[in-house]
């Protein structure tokens, strides 16, 4: 973050440690600048302008402590005149932008779902994010997942809001025709839940929900697999002891209210739809399933990516900021008002912002808060698509052998995404892969197979 | 029916209309909100403002209403447009879809017709095919076609095409002989005949098909809208449902029935000038 700030400020140090000394860290100390800041102050311009002048300044004072002192000696404005003289800083600009290369493609189509899950790509619009790259993206609602796919598939949405195993299983084949499919970034993690129906409110126990009927946003879905993975884990087989019916999620509360379900695992804003209409009540929230579990994806082609190199970069900067930005809390807010008109989720905003605040009521009759209900972390990590797979062959929808690291490696883009992130200056991690806790359990994305060996409740080809 | 009839038949539907109104005010009426409570559940449940959710009272929809008609051409961007604009879309999808269904319908029904042989031949894929509901055709015209907006065209195209084909195929064939005879006496040419004694004598059962074809399709694109989204009265509709938002599905419904009976009666004006007495 610090290449972002004003070089010419003499109390700040372009350096490693937090220079004000009222925050533990650097990362802190930023988080707060960067909500106290304006947000035209952090137009792309503006960063990029910054992020060039820090670099020359970097270079002409290695030490920060002189550079502090000519500052403070001659004043800002005087030393940016100064240097300007004889560094063009408006001419490296305009290359640093140029770098970017100019866009393929710029008139875009991107498919969403309204749902508090998009976030990130749907703010972007009335934001700015996209403009400000130079792109013209038209935001398409979109009536259900399988709508998604096949627009994507015929290419009449450039890119697309994905449930995050949707691109690992075009990009197999697996309930369409095969066509490679990427996932650029994660979306949000977290933020869905079990809604039960309100006359369920003495079966808290997954042990007494034999028969019941669930709903689920679509096969493909992390919200299958963790309710799949809840209930066996409460010793209830999915496929026999429980019925799961696709649902698109705008008709999910309204299922709900008919009793055609019992309960769903769905995407927020419905579940908290379905308790500001008292029909249902939150049971628990995925994340207490697997905290930081990826929902949603931001999605291409490959053939996309390999078409519109410069336009895919200017897409993944859009969202990779609009994520930055959603990350937060302060502007959460904010983001609520700005995503809830009927051309985005048209949700009413006291709902949007107990969905995106995490100070909700649970439908019980307790108000609870759950700061990290949902969070929009975006690095699309690859032991996450090892583990959807694992669960995919877990539940018979891939049958024979698969190569995990191969496919994760081919559809989720880790990679680029670090480079991105790191352009950004949004610290992304090290590695691709990282073991995570599943209901207490580890899994440890190297050993794939002997996971799925260790579940005793499986379907298998 | 004498003019009093007409008068007496309005009145009554005027006093049907008041009394329906009446039975759902008392209905949906709810009881005055409480002000807000300070119980702050109760604020997040959204306790004491006015949700939008639950059956609206006549006067709510009224008001919904007038804000819809009184800028019906809004847009607001690619998911918020206004409802003539949404209207427009619709009748266009319709106009395309119905058009092609005529285009096919009557030359393929004058064949059936005028030949014994073919209308046997194709009979048992027509009677196949015609009551298949053209909504299950989605998932393959969006397989093979490879674009929603032409899909839902498809889906219209289907099902208008079955009445107006069937209409057709039996006007044609149950022109009476003596006028086909008396044709062929006066050794008329086929096209002439086909244009000048077939086609009047068979308009008024070809414009029944026409009519029926309208208003299927008109039953139809709600529905595909709806499943395709973008834009369209029915996108307009699941945009509601999606929000929960009843008042302005109920408007939408009454649009959508106000637009049918339009075309109906559009339909019906055209047969009227075809009728002849024989």
């Amino acid at each position: 973050m610090s290449a972002f700030k004003n070089p010419f400020d003499p109390n700040l140090t372009l350096g490693a440690t937090c220079n004000c000394g009222r925050h533990a860290s650097q990362a802190e100390h930023d988080a707060a600048e960067f909500a106290g800041d304006d947000l035209a102050d952090n137009s792309i311009e503006t960063l990029n302008r910054r992020a060039i002048e820090s670099a020359a300044m970097r270079a002409l004072f290695p030490h920060d402590e002189t550079r502090r002192r000519f500052i403070r000696a001659v004043g800002a404005s005087t030393a940016m005149a100064a240097i300007s003289s004889f560094i063009p800083f408006g001419a490296l600009e305009a290359m640093a932008q140029e770098k970017q290369g100019s866009l393929e493609k710029k008139d875009l189509k991107i498919g969403f779902i309204p749902i508090t899950c998009a976030t990130p790509l749907i703010m972007a619009d009335p934001l700015g994010f996209y403009k400000k790259q130079g792109l013209n993206v038209t935001l398409n609602k979109t009536a259900g997942w399988a709508l998604i796919r096949d627009k994507m598939l015929n290419k009449e949405h450039d890119a697309s809001h994905f449930l995050s195993p949707m691109p690992v299983a075009i990009s197999l084949g697996l309930g369409s025709a095969a066509q490679p499919m990427n996932v650029a970034t994660i979306q949000n993690i977290n933020g869905q839940a079990i809604v039960l129906a309100n006359k369920h409110k003495d079966k808290r126990d997954p042990k007494q929900w034999k028969g019941f009927k669930f709903g689920i946003p679509f096969d493909y879905s992390i919200h299958n697999m963790l309710l799949r993975y809840y209930v066996a884990e409460h010793g209830i087989d999915p496929d026999t002891d429980i019925q799961l019916r696709v649902t698109p999620p705008p008709e999910l509360v309204a299922n709900l209210r008919a009793g055609n379900i019992d309960g769903f695992l769905g995407p927020d804003p419905f579940n908290q739809r379905a308790v500001y209409d008292e029909v249902g009540f939150i049971h628990i929230l995925s994340k207490e399933i697997w905290d930081g579990h990826p929902c949603c994806a931001f999605g291409v082609s490959s053939a996309f990516v390999k078409e519109n190199p410069n336009t895919f970069a200017a897409l993944y900067r859009s969202v990779l900021l609009a994520a930055q930005m959603a990350r937060d809390p302060k502007n959460r807010p904010l983001i609520a008002t700005v995503i809830a008109p009927a051309n985005y989720l048209n949700q009413p905003v006291p709902l949007l912002e107990q969905v995106l605040t995490g100070k909700f009521a649970d439908g019980l009759g307790q108000v609870r808060n759950v700061p990290d209900r949902v969070d929009f972390d975006p690095f699309p990590w690859q032991s996450m698509a090892v583990w959807m797979l694992t669960q995919m062959k877990r539940w018979g929808y891939i049958k024979g052998d698969v190569n995990y690291q191969k496919v994760a490696e081919q559809v989720f883009l880790a990679t680029d995404a670090r480079k991105r992130m790191a352009e950004l200056d949004m610290k992304p991690p090290a590695a691709n892969y990282a073991k995570f806790k599943v209901m207490g359990k580890e899994f440890d994305p190297t050993q794939p197979e002997k996971y799925l060996a260790s579940f005793a409740i499986r379907k298998m080809a | 029916m004498t003019s009093r009839d007409t008068l007496r038949a309005g009145l009554l539907s005027i006093v049907f209309a008041l009394v329906t109104l009446a039975v759902w005010h008392v209905a949906t009426v709810q009881p005055e909100h409480a002000a807000a409570p300070d119980d702050e559940y109760a604020k997040l449940m959204g306790k004491g403002t006015k949700k939008s959710d639950g059956f609206p009272t006549p006067s709510q929809l009224g008001e919904a209403a007038k804000q819809h008609l009184a800028n019906p051409f809004y847009d607001n961007g690619p998911n918020d447009k206004g409802i003539g604009i949404q209207l427009a879309h619709s009748l266009a999808r319709v106009a395309g879809g119905f058009t092609l269904a005529i285009l096919v319908a009557i030359p393929l029904g004058f064949l059936i017709g005028m030949s014994p042989l073919l209308s046997r031949a194709l009979n048992p894929f027509i009677q196949v095919l015609k009551p298949i509901s053209p909504l299950a055709w989605m998932p393959l015209a969006l397989y093979t076609i490879k674009d929603s907006s032409v899909s839902g065209i498809f889906v219209i195209f289907i099902c208008s095409l079955w009445p107006a084909l069937i209409n057709t195929a039996y006007g044609v064939a149950a022109v009476r002989r003596d006028w086909l005879n008396v044709a062929k006496t006066l050794e008329v040419a086929p096209l002439r005949r086909a244009f000048q004694v077939i086609l009047p004598a068979a308009a008024p059962t070809i414009l029944t098909g026409m009519r029926i074809s309208i208003g299927i399709a008109w039953l139809v694109i709600v529905a595909a809208e709806m499943l395709v989204g973008g834009t369209g009265i029915g996108y307009f509709v699941w945009n509601e449902w999606n929000n929960l938002n009843l008042t302005n599905v109920i408007f939408a419904i009454l649009v959508i029935g106000v637009m049918g009976m339009i075309l109906d009666f559009i339909f019906g004006r055209l047969q009227k000038l075809v009728t002849y007495v024989e």
